[in-house]
């Protein structure tokens, strides 16, 4: 009890002093910030590594080729037999780690043609499909809806007229095949507009994210000095 | 004449105030709020209604899978929306399985199990009632994988027990089996791709929370590939607000959210009162150089 309490205090200590260290940026450049960012940076890529390994590689690879070993750490491995399948993907990934000889670096290209091949044949169809096909969808839409009230139907026509207009102007303006002059002018005018508002949703969305982030923080800072003085 | 120009100067020496002065008025307008304990509650918005009414409307033993696709980094924004939802789900009956396509997911996952799901659930049993299944790599392709067969990439738990022997599992075999995808999101893999590739080929209802800064780019997803999307901090503050209004006895605990929106409202009266200052002194500036 005494121990673990020791360790949440220690723990406690280690993340105020770090927070501090990167808050004192906001003065000026200094060692402190930059040690605290180092080991940050150093301590992220250390985490993903072993989680990586641990999570993934030691049950759907290692497991798969030699159970009998893995019983220790993944018991669901007793007892089944080798699937022969895997020599596939270990050979992938040892080829990937090809990338760091400098003589056979060439070799990663396979495994990296893999990986590309597979995202961009997974990954096209459904972004046609959810981001396009479905967008378009999405955004042209009858103008009357049944069931709504007077002002509700009115409210409902004026933002559907708003997305269509403002869609279809922000496209006029990445329409650079025809000069932007007189009505095809004005529409791509109106397009700038029509970004700009969407940037500054996006940026004031931002300040909300980061201000929350430091509220985070504070209430950190004001427990862990707060405990030390209760 | 002469007081004119002094005015002018004053305003000017504002407009140039030093960037440290800046950080240290808006630590203090972040700080004093949480110090006094300024609270704003705010009405769910028909996005999070949206969301709040599809959990609602499930029925107990339903099944939602939660995946904490998000880390430390922005636990503040996102924890207290796996908070909200997980209340709901078990004061619901719903079974909830938690995975993470994210390698710091697990960890936030732990914390809610140690947190909320224990002490305030005790009679809930892990496997019968809730899972964690721990974390996996391969984003998209694992989703993809997950949607054909679950326990490809499933095996076991986080504690190693193979999934054959975790009764909630049973009838589990791909992602269709399942009544509700949750993704908490702050990045990539995320909300989007539970809605590309699960949501949208699958037609399982998909929905979350996000960070602020992600949400803009998800807010087309709704009301069509998404049941409901929580944005920020704001957001989370809004389910809080319509599980309170539903259930009176999260009052006093289930304000997490709702507490961190009282410093958002006195940084953004900081920052609109920075902008508005900037503008102004740019604007005298401008005149005087054109009057020279």
């Amino acid at each position: 009890m005494f121990t673990s309490h020791l360790a949440a205090s220690i723990g406690m200590w280690i993340a105020g002093l770090l927070t501090l260290m990167i808050f004192s940026f906001l003065y000026k450049d200094n060692p402190f910030y930059k040690f605290a960012e180092h080991l940050f940076v150093g301590v992220s890529a250390a985490y993903w590594m072993v989680v990586g390994f641990w999570t993934t590689l030691v049950p759907n690879l290692i497991a798969q080729l030699w159970p009998s070993h893995m019983g220790n750490f993944v018991p669901s491995a007793v007892g089944r037999r080798p699937d022969i399948w895997y020599v596939i993907p270990l050979v992938f990934g040892i080829l990937m780690l090809m990338r760091l000889s400098p003589k056979a670096n060439w070799f990663s290209r396979w495994a990296m043609a893999f990986v590309i091949g597979f995202a961009a044949g997974t990954n096209f169809t459904r972004y046609i499909q959810s981001d396009f096909v479905s967008q378009i969808y999405s955004s042209i839409e009858p103008l009357y809806t049944r069931g709504l009230s007077v002002m509700g139907t009115i409210g409902d026509v004026f933002s559907k007229v708003i997305i269509v207009g403002g869609l279809l102007s922000a496209l006029i303006y990445f329409y650079f095949s025809k000069e932007h002059k007189g009505t095809f002018g004005r529409a791509a005018r109106l397009g700038i507009w029509v970004l700009m508002a969407a940037f500054g949703a996006t940026f004031g969305y931002t300040v909300m994210a980061r201000i929350s982030l430091l509220t985070g923080r504070m209430d950190f800072l004001i427990k862990w000095i707060g405990g030390i003085f209760t | 004449m002469g007081d004119a120009e002094t005015k002018l100067t004053l305003i000017e020496k504002l407009g140039r105030v030093d960037r440290r002065i800046v950080f240290l008025v808006m630590g203090l307008a972040v700080l004093i709020p949480l110090l006094v304990h300024y609270t704003t509650m705010i009405p769910a918005s028909p996005i999070v209604q949206n969301m709040f009414d599809k959990v609602e409307s499930l029925p107990p033993g339903a099944k939602v899978l939660i995946s904490f696709d998000y880390g430390p980094s922005t636990a503040p924004e996102n924890q207290p929306m796996a908070t909200s939802i997980t209340r709901h789900c078990l004061e619901k009956g719903l079974r909830i399985y938690m995975i993470s396509l994210w390698a710091t997911g697990p960890r936030q996952a732990m914390e809610l199990i140690d947190e909320v799901i224990k002490p305030e659930f005790p009679n809930t049993k892990d496997g019968v009632d809730w899972v964690h299944l721990g974390f996996k790599a391969g984003g998209q392709g694992l989703i993809n994988t997950l949607l054909a067969d679950f326990r490809a990439m499933y095996t076991t738990d986080v504690n190693g027990v193979s999934v054959d022997k975790i009764p909630m599992m049973e009838g589990v075999k791909s992602l269709k089996d399942l009544d509700l995808i949750y993704c908490i999101g702050s990045g990539q893999p995320g909300n989007k791709e539970w809605i590309q590739f699960a949501g949208d080929p699958g037609h399982i209802p998909v929905g979350g929370g996000t960070t602020a800064v992600m949400a803009p780019q998800l807010y087309p997803y709704y009301p069509k590939q998404t049941v409901g999307l929580l944005g920020g901090l704001q957001g989370a503050a809004e389910y809080e607000a319509a599980l309170i209004a539903r259930y009176p006895k999260y009052k006093d605990m289930s304000r997490v959210a709702s507490e961190k929106m009282g410093p958002q409202v006195s940084a953004h009266l900081v920052i609109a009162a920075f902008i508005i200052l900037g503008n102004v002194t740019f604007l005298i500036e401008r005149r005087r150089r054109r009057k020279a």
